[in-house]
């Protein structure tokens, strides 16, 4: 018999990002009594990282915005695979979801008549970010955390959660099975519903803009617990992150440099971006550099400049330049700031105001001054469109009292996220399925607890500790599986795949897979790193196959999936979503589903928007 | 940069700690972090340490770094003396969990009683407010703060004195800072701040404002105007005045 403590809430979310929090918020305002779980401290997901903006058509800078164009912008951005259900929910109630946030308190930059200020960024055809210089992800968490303590929502640090429980016939989701840090001990958390908030899944690569938190486990979590995830093949490579010292290597550089005026250029010093503008984008795009920079400066009546493309498309414009040898001397291709200098007298203090943590985080980390000099950068793995397939209104997935928000859950991004609509998803789809939680819960009983899947789970957690010790014996240690993991997921399923590589990356999986299984851990279980390393192994393995798996199916390009073997896009694949599933034999299988026709009033917006 | 550095480590729990010494290869730009997880990488895989984004925005990974309270992941290595053991410590300010994972838990209780943002109504009939720029400069200054507790870890009268039952500390003096001074706020915090938050432990050492890694002048900008608001408030005779009146 494991031993354990056991605590009881009507709804529980995991995870304390964005998503998570404002789940929690509105489950609680929903009068059902909230537990919330997060591996890390209060106040230090990786929403935290977020700089650029939340994108909602608030209409404050240009009045001609409103939830149509977001909306076409979305689903243009997501090469139309996108759930159009979410993308148009999403549009539509990202506006009072931000003006709630300045009612908790968020402190956003302003107009100068005294409204919340909006930014340009790319694939938003206004300026459309509500931003506090290039910190937002900050004022944001920190304006739910300090808002949500006081909702009577109780919550568990440290703790990780490492199996989600199923009543005793199987259907529905009753429960998880939780280690806490601190002293290694096992928790477990009976519930009427679960909230999996667990974000993105960037620690699977060696490049990555990604924080600690991020190694798929809301993901793969719900595959083991029978649940549908959709689309895994679109991950989303950022344009712009740091590439040198190598320690820092894919630390984000935010779009906002480009958004203030930030261009990019080759060895050469050409402006590569003006090279090559998809049609479906030109008559947006500004054709020469003096009108892209009046775009930036909030003339309305010029177009954007291409660096504001979007970041699928600039992310293999970079790529091309340095594969063709036009790169900068560390790997990456130029961004340059500095240069508005010829424009704006006293550039150096706005370029300090405007993006005061990119000015700190060069001169810091790399010992450049971006307002004198130029940035090198390259792409960084960023964000996972994929995740938990749910549905558009409730945030339910196909098993029963298991929802998701936020980062892990998808459909709203399609093929390619615009940046800023991940906080503003954040906060729309994260109070839908915090009230449509409240509400199971409140139609349903807690379910009883089965020993046996939580003996199961505590055992399956320790069995690292009993193992074989002697590396000569075959013993593993938990970091370099991890980090052969992610070098294999960036070389071979990263922003230019081919079929050759994905399946080499699928057999290494396995290879892999059964070197985890010989994982030794030394130590005890209080706050032990290399225990959590040996536990995250198994998310990591399973998101990664089945990003490989589902890359390997989608046969063209679109959006973040490029096929060096199919370079264009293809109508048929236009038509479907790619859903992963755990078969009944505990195999991975993927099959394709058609996306649902839009309905006549969508397609007439998106026609009404060119 | 010399190839290799070391880099002794207190690590133990509450009942013993003791310094490690290890040697580990240095590259270039390399942070304390990177060493501290190469180091768990090649040879103490049990060797606890919070981090999340590496990128000095979470503040999860506060430590002494040669008994100076820094961010490990905004250190560089380049900026140390390497010629000698670069050591590194757990913040002293709160009770040690394990090696450089320390409990810092009080803090989270010291927010929840702090009284929370109280708005004013809003200011046009679609639900929202005009506000300057100029009047949010300040509140924002405050609103940078990534919750490191290295100002807590530094302030004497939390380090040594561990008054933490009648102290808030610097962190949150600046967050009821940036509530008092939040131009929609109507709550009054002046009778708390004297008495439950402790204001007048703070003797203006301004150690605080020495280790903000977000650069918060915390003293100058914080501290002193709320102190200057208590007096104003309790020995003014004609604010007491007032306050009687509206009792
Ligand atoms: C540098 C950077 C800048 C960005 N800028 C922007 C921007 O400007 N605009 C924008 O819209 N988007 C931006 N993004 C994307 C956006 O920040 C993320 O997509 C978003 O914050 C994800 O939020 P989330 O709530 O889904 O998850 P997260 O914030 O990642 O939170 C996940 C939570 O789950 C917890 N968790 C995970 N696994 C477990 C487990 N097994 N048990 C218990 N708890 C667990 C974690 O501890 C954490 O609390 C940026 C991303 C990066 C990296
Ligand atoms: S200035 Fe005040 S709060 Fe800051 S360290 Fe000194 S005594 Fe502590
Ligand atoms: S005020 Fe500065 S030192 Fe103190 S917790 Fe905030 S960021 Fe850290
Ligand atoms: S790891 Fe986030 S501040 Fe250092």
């Amino acid at each position: 018999m494991v031993d354990y403590q056991k605590f009881e809430y009507d709804v529980l979310v995991i995870g304390a990002g964005g998503a998570g929090l404002r789940a929690a918020i509105e489950a609680s305002a929903g009068g059902a009594s909230v537990g919330m779980i997060c591996k890390c401290l209060l106040g230090k997901a990786h929403t935290v990282m977020a700089e650029g903006g939340i994108a909602a058509a608030l209409g404050n800078v240009d009045d001609r915005d409103n939830w149509k164009v977001h909306f076409s912008d979305t689903m243009r951005g997501g090469q139309y695979v996108n759930n159009w259900r979410m993308a148009e929910i999403h549009a539509k109630e990202a506006p009072e979801r931000v003006r709630e946030l300045e009612a908790w308190g968020a402190v956003f930059d302003r107009t100068k008549d005294g409204r919340i200020l909006q930014r340009n960024f790319g694939g938003h055809k206004y300026p459309r970010l509500v931003h506090v210089g290039d910190r937002t992800g900050l004022e944001m968490l920190r304006t739910l955390q300090d808002y949500g303590i006081h909702q009577g929502i109780e919550v568990h640090m440290e703790c990780t959660v490492i199996r989600l429980l199923k009543d005793s016939d199987g259907s529905r989701v009753c429960g998880v099975v939780v280690y806490d840090r601190e002293k290694g001990r096992f928790q477990v958390f009976q519930s009427k519903a679960v909230i999996l908030a667990t974000g993105g899944i960037g620690q699977a690569y060696e490049i990555t803009s990604n924080s600690w938190d991020c190694t798929g486990d809301g993901h793969s979590l719900a595959y083991e617990a029978g649940a549908e995830l959709i689309d895994m093949e679109f991950i989303q490579f950022h344009p712009t992150g740091m590439v040198w010292p190598p320690s820092v290597k894919g630390i984000l550089v935010t779009e906002g440099v480009r958004g203030e005026g930030g261009i990019l250029l080759n060895s050469e010093g050409r402006r590569f971006m003006f090279d090559e503008i998809p049609d479906n984008y030109k008559h947006q795009t500004a054709d020469n550099p003096e009108e892209g920079w009046r775009y930036t400066q909030g003339d309305k009546e010029a177009r954007r400049p291409p660096e504001l493309l979007t970041r699928d498309h600039t992310a293999r414009c970079i790529v091309r330049e340095i594969k063709e040898g036009r790169g900068s001397p560390h790997g990456g291709v130029y961004l340059d700031i500095a240069w508005i200098k010829e424009k704006i007298a006293n550039s150096e203090e706005h370029i300090k105001r405007k993006l005061p943590s990119m000015y700190h985080q060069f001169k810091q980390l790399a010992g450049i001054d971006i307002t004198k000099e130029p940035m090198e950068v390259g792409p960084t793995t960023h964000y996972i469109m994929g995740g938990i397939h749910v549905d558009a209104d409730s945030q339910m997935s196909n098993v029963p009292g298991l929802f998701a928000c936020g980062e892990c859950a998808a459909g709203i991004n399609g093929a390619n996220r615009l940046g800023g609509n991940s906080l503003s998803d954040l906060l729309v789809l994260g109070k839908r399925a915090g009230e449509y939680a409240a509400k199971f819960a409140g139609e349903n009983s807690l379910d009883g607890l089965d020993e046996a899947q939580i003996e199961a789970a505590a055992e399956m957690a320790l069995e690292p500790f009993g193992r074989n010790d002697d590396p000569q014996k075959g013993a593993e240690n938990p970091y370099s599986i991890q980090s052969d993991l992610q070098k294999l997921m960036q070389h071979n399923v990263g922003i230019v795949r081919k079929e050759g590589e994905m399946q080499h990356a699928l057999e290494e999986l396995e290879r892999l897979g059964e070197r985890a299984g010989r994982v030794h851990v030394a130590g005890n279980r209080e706050f032990n790193p290399g225990w959590h390393t040996a536990l995250d192994l198994t998310h990591l393995l399973t998101i990664s196959e089945a990003i490989a798996r589902s890359a390997l199916d989608r046969k063209e390009s679109r959006g973040a999936h490029f096929r060096e073997d199919f370079p264009e896009k293809n109508t048929d694949f236009g038509q479907c979503n790619h859903i992963t599933v755990k078969g009944p034999d505990g195999k991975m299988r993927v099959h394709s589903k058609p996306i649902q026709e839009m309905p006549e009033e969508l397609k007439a917006v998106i026609k009404e928007m060119g | 940069m010399s190839d290799k550095a070391s880099f002794k480590i207190l690590r133990g729990t509450k009942q013993e700690v003791k310094f490690e010494q290890y040697e580990t290869p240095v590259s270039e730009g390399m942070v304390v972090l990177d060493a501290v997880h190469q180091i768990q990488a090649e040879q103490a895989p049990d060797l606890a340490c919070r981090w999340n984004c590496k990128a000095g925005k979470c503040g999860s990974c506060s430590a002494e770094i040669n008994g100076i309270p820094r961010l490990m992941c905004m250190t560089r290595l380049a900026d140390l003396p390497l010629h000698k053991p670069v050591s590194v410590e757990p913040i002293k300010a709160f009770p040690l969990i394990k090696d450089l994972a320390t409990d810092v838990s009080w803090n989270f209780h010291v927010k929840k009683k702090i009284k929370p943002f109280k708005p004013r109504p809003p200011d046009t009939a679609d639900g929202t407010w005009r506000i300057w720029q100029e009047d949010i400069d300040r509140v924002q200054e405050f609103r940078k703060c990534i919750e490191c507790f290295l100002c807590q870890d530094v302030c004497h009268v939390l380090r040594e004195h561990q008054k933490h039952d009648e102290f808030i500390g610097p962190r949150f003096l600046v967050h009821v800072a940036g509530l008092e001074m939040h131009p929609l706020d109507t709550e009054d915090r002046l009778e708390e701040l004297k008495k439950a938050y402790g204001i007048g432990f703070c003797n203006i050492t301004k150690c605080c404002t020495t280790v903000c890694p977000e650069e918060i002048a915390i003293t100058d900008n914080a501290i002193i105007p709320l102190k200057e608001r208590v007096v104003d408030q309790f020995y003014d005779p004609l604010a007491m005045l007032l306050r009687k009146l509206k009792k």
